[in-house]
């Protein structure tokens, strides 16, 4: 048996409900809060329930309209590269700062999608990354914590 | 009123005012004729560069980026046949055809003129609508906003994706269940927090916001990049011949604008409708008024079948703004994304806003007209060049967006697992936008999420935990009958179909 990809996301929302309501029968709430009409686990059981119906009427009833997606036509490659490397940026931006860690983001993004103008590259990384900064921080008043610049001097 | 319309007008005319409008019509355009980005994206990777500005200042940069987007998307419409936002996806129906006929600088034209005609008449119904709706949303009480936020959804559900109702409120449930993680507004309690402390304040709007429209359109744009039936087919952008509009064209302006501009604005004060709504309705409308003969240039590069929708939009953008200024509940996903602005400025929008920062009211509806001139004085004759920008390649346009995403929320938070949090968000709501599950429902939700519980609770505390609180107002009776006929309508029409 087949299941489309719609009712299969459907049958994993329907999870994260159970999931949820059974987190929610588990908030604890104050003692003297258990009773009444209106407590904090009153919303998130309601919404819960309404998880589990939609979710179920999504699999089991026929579909109207089917969502084809053509997977030949999907570029996997790219994604993978740009997610890892985003996850790589979001890991490192705190230990070497703002700046540099968003340039070679940049440059790195431009390279994995195919572009070589290394000249166009780098400007679109290293300068625009300083001119935003400048933007954000110099014009704007906007804190960018940035401990490297901080260290050698560059930013107050 | 007249002493608002001063105080707004003062505010709105400040040097500083004025040249956020131009930024924001100027910034707006170009990233709503980026294919794939509308005026969610564009407001929300603004929301970062309004973070030291003052409340009216950031919301009159916001609104100039919602129309600027809004006439963005119709360039891209008209020039590339790929709408940047669903809203102008009508205006491509006659729009593309006579940019092929080698009139792209005219469609522009008809367009710019439209969407100014059309933002003008509704800004004036603004003008006289928003004052006198909030003295009356002063009469609602909890179970009559509760029941409204339920129409919202609902009809936003209804309305976002044909015959996807189902898909739709999965996706309400999603953005109500992540609005509850972190501290219980009431008790302090945390709640699907898993003892993580960055979890304890809740997920932030603009992370959700970025997650699920700037990040997530950018991985979309990537992951669809080998499609070819995605890929536009592209006219000149360099020649587009003349943008003056002739006698004969303007009369049948002058005809579609009016009508096009009243029905627009109706359907933009409708919870859930909005832009996308008012351009189909306005396009169908006019087929049926004009004549035989002009009945058979629709398709072809009719100048009604242009105007019409280009004008309805416009006037929708303005409609959707009477229930978030007046009832303090947003009717689409824009100005759900805009009242998550208001809301992280300190400014809870509803009927006493008029009242506690009528500045803040009046620059807001005063902004908007302004918006509209700087659009036509700057935006059309600047067209051939601004067109260029759909040259961009996505080489260098998708990293920019994750570049501007990834800093929007490192600037709220400094720490990185919110930014871990957008990705994951973000990859999840690729895959949802994949198999149509859309995402103006989650955000709507997300947004709503917190005052919904709070209507809730204050409604079950005053009827003894008793559901009677459902029908014993008649304002919240009618809302909800209204909610049924619409859940109705769409079980309904599933049967129907199917038989």
């Amino acid at each position: 048996m087949r299941i489309s990809p719609t009712k299969f996301i459907s049958l994993l929302f329907l999870a994260l409900s159970v999931f949820y309501l059974y987190t929610a029968y588990n908030i604890q709430v104050f003692a003297f809060d258990e009773n009444a009409p209106f407590n904090a686990r009153t919303f998130p059981i309601y919404l819960g329930w309404a998880g589990i119906i939609l979710s179920s009427l999504k699999i089991i009833l026929p579909e109207k309209v089917t969502t084809e997606v053509n997977h030949k036509h999907l570029d996997y490659k790219s994604i993978i590269y740009l997610i890892i490397i985003s996850l790589i940026y979001a890991a490192v931006i705190l230990k070497i700062g703002y700046f540099i860690s968003t340039s070679l983001f940049l440059f790195a993004s431009y390279y994995f999608l195919g572009e070589r103008r290394w000249g166009l590259m780098f400007i679109l990384s290293f300068p625009f990354v300083a001119a935003f900064m400048y933007l954000l921080h110099g014009l704007l008043n906007i804190y960018l914590r940035d401990p490297f610049l901080k260290y050698i001097g560059v930013m107050g | 009123m007249i002493e608002g319309i001063l105080i707004g007008l003062s505010t709105a005319l400040s040097l500083t005012n004025i040249l956020m409008v131009m930024v924001g019509c100027f910034a707006g355009t170009i990233i709503g004729m980026l294919p794939g980005l509308g005026p969610m994206t564009a407001i929300a990777l603004m929301i970062p560069i309004t973070y030291g500005f003052d409340p009216s200042t950031g919301l009159i940069l916001m609104a100039g980026v919602y129309y600027g987007a809004v006439f963005g998307g119709s360039t891209s419409s008209i020039l590339l046949n790929a709408p940047g936002i669903p809203g102008t996806v009508a205006t491509a129906f006659d729009g593309y055809p006579m940019a092929q006929q080698g009139k792209a600088g005219k469609a522009l034209a008809i367009a710019a003129y439209s969407s100014f005609a059309g933002g003008t008449i509704s800004a004036i119904f603004l003008l006289v609508a928003a004052p006198s709706l909030s003295k009356v949303s002063l009469a609602f009480r909890s179970p009559d906003y509760f029941a409204l936020m339920i129409l919202g959804l609902t009809a936003i559900s209804a309305f976002s994706s044909k015959g996807q109702f189902l898909k739709a409120m999965m996706m309400v449930v999603l953005g109500l269940m992540l609005a509850t993680v972190g501290q219980d507004s009431l008790s302090d309690i945390t709640r699907f927090t898993f003892n993580n402390m960055n979890l304890t304040d809740g997920i932030s709007f603009v992370l959700i916001v970025m997650a699920t429209f700037a990040m997530s359109e950018a991985l979309t744009i990537i992951f669809r990049g080998k499609d070819p039936n995605r890929a536009a087919k592209q006219i000149s952008l360099t020649e587009l011949g003349s943008i003056k509009v002739n006698k004969e064209e303007t009369i049948k302006m002058a005809k579609t604008i009016p009508r096009s501009s009243i029905l627009g604005f109706l359907i933009g004060v409708l919870p859930g409708a909005g832009a996308t709504i008012a351009s189909f309705l306005a396009y169908g409308m006019e087929r049926n008024y004009v004549n035989e003969e002009e009945k058979q240039k629709f398709g072809k590069g009719s100048v009604h079948g242009l105007s019409a929708p280009e004008t309805a939009n416009n006037a929708a953008c303005s409609g959707s703004f009477v229930p978030l200024l007046t009832l303090g509940i947003p009717g689409s996903g824009t100005t759900a994304v805009m009242l998550g602005a208001l809301l992280g400025f300190g400014i809870q929008p509803g009927p006493r806003l008029y009242q506690t920062n009528p500045e803040i009211f009046w620059s807001v509806i005063m902004s908007m007209y302004i918006g509209m001139v700087v659009l036509l004085i700057l935006n059309l004759p600047l067209i051939p060049y601004i067109a260029r920008i759909l040259a961009v390649p996505r080489n260098y346009l998708i990293p920019l967006i994750l570049f501007f995403s990834v800093t929007g929320i490192y600037l709220m938070s400094f720490n990185n697992f919110d930014i871990f949090l957008m990705i994951g968000i973000a990859v999840v709501a690729t895959f949802l936008r994949l198999y149509d599950f859309p995402m103006p429902p989650l955000i709507l939700a997300f947004v709503l999420g917190g005052l919904m519980e709070e209507t809730l609770r204050r409604s079950l505390l005053i009827s003894d935990g008793s559901p009677n609180f459902l029908w014993d107002r008649p304002i919240t009776l009618i809302i909800l009958l209204i909610t049924i006929t619409i859940v109705g309508w769409q079980i309904f029409s599933t049967f129907r179909k199917k038989n």
